[in-house]
């Protein structure tokens, strides 16, 4: 059976060209890129030209501002305990409530070292409260770290206005774009970013590797130590075949965004969700519909568990993901769907379809043919849904 | 993804008497929306034999808690109600060839049903909502009593806070009640809750754990902050509840020495040891 991917939001498929271009670099030119040699050192221009690619993507003004990293947590990490070093004299970090826990976490645990954390709320579309920020933040504020597309919604946040705002504060401005790259332009100069997180699997490039991006002038201090790597920013051997990996990738992802991919892969969502919305009852779409990322869908089905419409889904080869609590091995639904309060019989029962440019119309059609029956069984065995008939 | 049996799927796919007995002779509901998990079951009773000829259900779950659900009605089936009312959540999950860890509490679900479905019948059929029996409950998020802790503890052999959370769903959302999930752990498992001695303020501390407590917060909390801008402190003496501090390094000769010492040293001092903490600078 084919599989009809609609979670790209969870990963990618690494792109056959990406695979192609990383392959000479495990057994062949396996050099290290700090030798002597020349075998190694050629391998410095390579992810040199990577660096490139990366920094043309987010519209960085010099490559020397990408640091390659193993992953956007990785580069969360960094950037959340490097604030709180660099800052000494400060005691405060604001982000949202709804971002991904690379954020949540690190910021818990400056919490638990004495450090001041807001979590800015969003409304029931989503959408960020610009005025909480505005009460909350001071001279105090070292960081505002913001989420620029949300994973699950893929609400997008206003991120110039955002980093404006904490500039006016003497706060740097971080945003983790990892469910940006590639679906939406992002300028880091444009948007007046101080760093950024990016991640290769979520566009086609390979799992294991990212990049930060750091605003020259901005104060960092790494979070791996132990070697000159990456200008002493992040030590460790240069993963080099990953790191051409993600240049390739995203080298790519610029292209798709030059040649309005990202419009018809936002037809397809239209066309699945509106299909959805015909003829299917009780369903509810989660998040800011006029601003949002192309790709994604976050649909609730009313009275019904979201896990119980994976595995019905599975079978025809469908491949989604759930902010119900059963899927995620917590017991609480999504924070994200918590944060926009939406209600418990919804929140259970949500799905999140996430698209690419490899999925097609066949594929839309075959959810819309499978998914209503499926609805509809589950709901049989509900208490609740005859409740409300 | 969760590693399901067989025997799981299969109930899960197809679910054994689904929907509700007309006016049944027993009706036990347990959950709700909000948990995310909820079961509604039936059961028409032989008032002679009493012995459970048919049992429905209906639940909103996930895939473990329908095929928990429907297992439940099959063995409920033919039994009589002293029998039936000794299934434990065990048995159901053994039923089913094993329940991943995080699921048990789904099979939980279906022994509480049973309880109550039971219950039901006894009072003469009016439906019976699955309630803790004690008043004490431990977790707020998910109404979780300390009995029913217990007796999960008890049944399963827990031991960690985590497994008490996979079977009962307490301390599953804010985990504020993990700290007393471990305490009933403690005492059922016999084991001595740690006693925290409480801290004593600054003044009744002999010099030596002053100085260890103050040298604990340089350490920490202090120097590496110094040491990135090329300085440090060092504990030079102590008397009553004041601390002499002299700054090192980049430090000693510094305009900023006074409000270091000041709003830093003697700021973090407070806050991490007493407020009564007083520092100078040496």
């Amino acid at each position: 059976m084919k599989e009809i991917y609609l979670d790209n939001n969870a990963t990618t498929r690494c792109y056959p060209q990406v695979v192609e271009v990383m392959l000479p670099y495990f057994s062949e030119k396996y050099g290290n890129a700090s030798s002597m040699h020349t075998f190694g050192g050629e391998n410095r221009r390579v992810i040199d030209a990577a660096r490139l690619q990366v920094a043309s993507l987010v519209n960085a003004a010099y490559a020397d501002e990408i640091i390659f990293t193993s992953c956007a947590t990785e580069s969360n990490d960094s950037v959340l305990f490097s604030a709180a070093e660099a800052f000494p004299d400060k005691k405060h970090i604001i982000t949202s409530a709804v971002e991904h826990p690379a954020v949540l976490e690190p910021c818990r645990v400056l919490e638990s070292r004495g450090w001041r954390v807001d979590y800015i709320r969003v409304d029931e579309n989503g959408r960020f409260d610009i005025e909480e920020l505005k009460n909350v933040i001071d001279d105090q504020t070292a960081l505002v770290s913001v989420m620029w597309a949300n994973n699950e919604t893929g609400t997008i946040f206003p991120i110039k206005e955002i980093a404006q705002i904490a500039h006016a504060h003497g706060a740097l401005f971080h945003t983790d774009a990892v469910q940006a790259i590639g679906k939406v332009p992002v300028d880091v100069q444009a948007a007046g970013v101080d760093m950024l997180s990016l991640s290769a699997h979520k566009f086609h490039g390979p799992k294991g590797v990212g990049a930060l991006y750091v605003r020259r002038g901005v104060r960092f201090v790494p979070y791996l130590v132990g070697g000159h790597q990456e200008k002493a920013r992040r030590a460790g051997t240069e993963n080099v075949p990953y790191i051409v990996g993600i240049g390739k990738a995203a080298e790519l992802a610029q292209k798709r965004l030059a040649n309005g991919v990202t419009n018809q892969i936002a037809a397809l969502r239209d066309r699945l969700e509106q299909g959805i919305v015909a003829q299917i009852p009780d369903v509810k779409i989660n998040g800011d519909v006029h601003n949002r990322v192309p790709n994604t869908t976050n649909i609730s089905f009313g009275y019904v568990e979201g896990e119980s419409i994976l595995m019905y889904l599975n079978d025809f080869g469908i491949c989604a993901s759930s902010g119900s609590a059963c899927t995620s091995g917590s017991l609480e639904p999504s924070h994200v769907l918590r944060a926009m309060k939406v209600p418990f019989e919804f929140a259970h029962g949500s799905i999140r379809f996430s698209l690419s440019d490899e999925n097609t119309q066949a594929d839309i059609d075959t959810v819309l043919k499978e998914l209503p029956p499926i609805i509809a069984r589950l709901r049989k065995i509900s208490p609740f849904s005859k409740e409300n008939a | 993804m969760w590693d399901y049996t067989d025997k799981v799927m299969d109930h899960f796919k197809n679910p054994r008497n689904v929907g509700s007995i007309p006016n049944a002779d027993g009706t036990g509901q347990v959950g709700s929306l909000i948990c995310g998990d909820a079961l509604r079951l039936t059961i028409k009773v032989n008032k002679e034999t009493e012995v459970i000829e048919d049992a429905k259900f209906e639940t909103f779950g996930c895939a473990s808690a329908i095929a928990s659900s429907s297992m439940l009605t099959e063995m409920a089936k033919g039994k009589t109600l002293d029998e039936a009312a000794q299934i434990t959540n065990q048995d159901i999950a053994d039923a089913l060839g094993n329940l991943p860890a995080e699921k048990m509490h789904c099979s939980v679900m279906g022994m509480e049903a049973l309880d109550a479905a039971i219950k039901s019948y006894r009072q003469g059929g009016k439906p019976v909502v699955f309630e803790q029996q004690e008043e004490k409950v431990v977790c707020r998020c998910f109404n979780v009593s300390e009995e029913a802790i217990i007796k999960a503890v008890r049944l399963n052999h827990l031991t960690t806070v985590e497994d008490v959370t996979h079977f009962t769903k307490a301390g599953g959302a804010c985990g504020r009640c993990k700290g007393e999930i471990q305490k009933i752990l403690d005492k059922v498992n016999g084991a001595k809750a740690e006693e925290k001695s409480a801290q004593k303020p600054f003044s009744e501390l002999t010099i030596v754990e002053k100085i260890k407590a103050v040298e604990k917060v340089l350490e920490e909390e202090i120097r590496p902050k110094l040491n990135m801008d090329g300085g440090s402190a060092e504990l030079v003496d102590l008397a009553g509840n004041t601390v002499k501090i002299r700054l090192v390094g980049m430090c000693s000769g510094c305009m900023n020495a006074q409000a270091t010492i000041k709003n830093f040293i003697e700021k973090t001092l407070q806050e991490k040891i007493d407020p009564s903490v007083t520092v100078e600078q040496a």
